[in-house]
């Protein structure tokens, strides 16, 4: 079956792609298009009959063309997959939890990189999300376009001259787009400085929240920064200032990086390396410890205090500890207190089998 | 505090809930927490959309309640396409369909202010089948920008091919059939 392409991995192909500028700090860089089409209600207001009209007449349109765009799409359907097949694709960000529980004729178009994915009856009719490696918002931007422009060649959207892109929720109108950037910091929280740039950052029009999403906490001193303002700017000045934004972020995370080492480098160090060997030995390790010792094990990594671990590893272990890919490995349901024991047991592996 | 499911670990998330007036103290610790994911994504996921349904709801005065009783109460403003009305997409801060954007044209600007950072036009990409027409207007508004600079700047030679261009953009303006 197809599936078992996208759930047997954690790491998805364009994660390992060699691409990508600032990977020590930047993990990954996203745009996504909400998109709808005329003549069909949203999906949150549409009937069972509307949304599976939609579905069939996007899935075939967008699987049957002749020219394919980014390699040939793959498509999902949210009521053939199980209900821990869809945590999977949640937790490695390929599609939404609103998607996964709460979509009517919900499906998703995967291509084999899984770096494009194309939602169908999520809140709007279409989502479309890029995914790249390391920071590059430009290159981003213009795939993404690129890719738009293809979605757009086999269905007419709903666009309004004053109003730009119509969406369902107001906060998207106009480009319809949220570009967003992955970032570890973990010297400014330490330093506790990340919380001085939040006020600045918001009043650009830009937010800063934890990598799963709206609401969600900030696991692994992994944060995600978007834009919220959709109308009035276009998406190259969106992305612009962005880049502004994010550029900043690096030289305050390097510049803070220096300056602990520089005050109190034992510290750091001992730091480091105690969480390098709780995660090589521990036997039962929840969810909030293993990434906290995970981003510092990932610090240590980029700070060249190990030199035995691959670079990405946060980035996987951070999708393959997470319920979902634990409960696959596992071939099944595991109460909380079982996944901790599972979790240690599986980061232990990995400590030992991903030398560089 | 230990956490009120497993009553093993430290709680970390604490939240009060209120339902009706009833409040329910919550403490969860962070593992139970994810075990409840549904509710406890919903809640957040719902949290936007209440801040944004508050947002919305800004717009209509506060004496609106008390007036009606005395006035006509106004015809309810419907999406006659979809069905649905102004007070449900307040409540639900969602459009049923893209006829509500017209549906409700009067009542979005101070709604789009607040959310967009007063902003109330879009000014990015124009698709290019279904905006293939504004494409070219915009193309003629920076023609005529540039014309104005040439005239001022006395460069009548570069002005008038301009202007030739602008004549061409706008021939392409009109429906087909009206040509010649």
């Amino acid at each position: 079956m197809s599936l078992e392409r996208f759930i047997s991995n954690a790491l998805s192909p364009w994660m390992k792609e060699e691409s990508g500028a600032e990977k020590d700090i930047v993990l990954s860089t996203r745009i996504r298009f909400a998109r709808n089409l005329n003549d069909y209600p949203f999906p949150i207001i549409s009937s069972e009959h509307s949304a599976e009209t939609l579905r069939s007449f996007v899935s075939k349109e967008l699987t049957e063309s002749s020219e394919s765009f980014a390699g040939s799409l793959e498509l999902l359907n949210m009521e053939d997959l199980s209900k821990n097949e869809k945590t999977m694709l949640v937790e490695k960000h390929l599609i939404s939890p609103h998607l996964a529980e709460r979509s009517t004729a919900g499906a998703v178009l995967l291509n084999e990189k899984e770096s494009v994915s194309l939602m169908v009856n999520e809140e709007d009719h279409l989502r479309i999300q890029c995914l790249f490696p390391g920071f590059q918002p430009e290159e981003g931007l213009r795939f993404a376009n690129e890719l738009d422009d293809w979605v757009e060649s086999k269905v007419t959207y709903a666009f309004d001259e004053k109003r730009g892109f119509l969406t369902s929720c107001p906060t998207n109108v106009g480009t319809g787009m949220r570009a967003s950037v992955m970032m570890h910091l973990p010297a400014l929280v330490m330093t506790k400085a990340l919380n001085r740039f939040l006020p600045a950052i918001n009043q650009l029009g830009f937010v800063v929240r934890g990598i799963y999403g709206e609401g969600s906490e900030a696991l692994g001193n992994l944060f995600q920064i978007s834009n919220q303002t959709t109308l009035g700017k276009s998406e190259e000045d969106i992305v612009e200032d962005l880049q502004g934004i994010v550029l900043q972020i690096i030289e305050q995370e390097h510049e803070a990086r220096r300056s602990v080492l520089k005050t109190s480098r034992i510290q750091i160090e001992d730091r480091i390396f105690r969480s390098y060997g709780i995660l090589s030995n521990s036997r039962i390790i929840e969810t909030k410890e293993a990434a906290k010792r995970l981003s510092d094990v990932k610090l240590g990594i980029d700070l060249d205090l190990i030199n035995d671990i691959k670079g990405n590893i946060l980035n996987e272990l951070m999708i393959l500890m997470q319920p979902g890919f634990l409960q696959q490995y596992a071939d099944q349901p595991l109460e909380a207190k079982e996944r901790d024991v599972r979790r240690a047991a599986l980061i232990r592996e990995r400590m030992k089998i991903e030398p560089r | 505090m230990l956490c009120q499911e497993c009553q093993q670990r430290q709680a970390s998330l604490h939240f009060t809930k209120i339902v009706n007036g009833q409040k329910t103290e919550v403490h969860l610790c962070e593992e139970c927490a994810r075990e409840k994911g549904e509710t406890i994504q919903g809640t957040n996921s719902y949290s936007i959309h209440d801040l944004l349904s508050g947002i919305l709801k800004f717009d209509k005065p506060l004496k609106d309640e008390a007036s009606t009783s005395y006035t006509k109460a106004p015809k309810p403003l419907v999406c006659d396409n979809c069905g649905l009305s102004y007070e449900r997409f307040v409540k639900t801060g969602r459009f049923g369909c893209t006829h509500c954007y017209e549906a409700f044209e009067t009542k979005l600007d101070p709604i789009f202010k607040k959310v967009h950072s007063g902003n109330l036009r879009h000014y990015g990409k124009i698709p290019k089948r279904s905006g293939a027409q504004m494409q070219v207007q915009r193309e003629i508004d920076e023609e005529r920008l540039k014309l104005k600079e040439s005239v001022a700047k006395e460069e009548f030679e570069k002005a008038a091919s301009i202007r030739d261009y602008i004549k061409e953009l706008e021939q392409q303006m009109k429906p087909k059939g009206e040509e010649g």
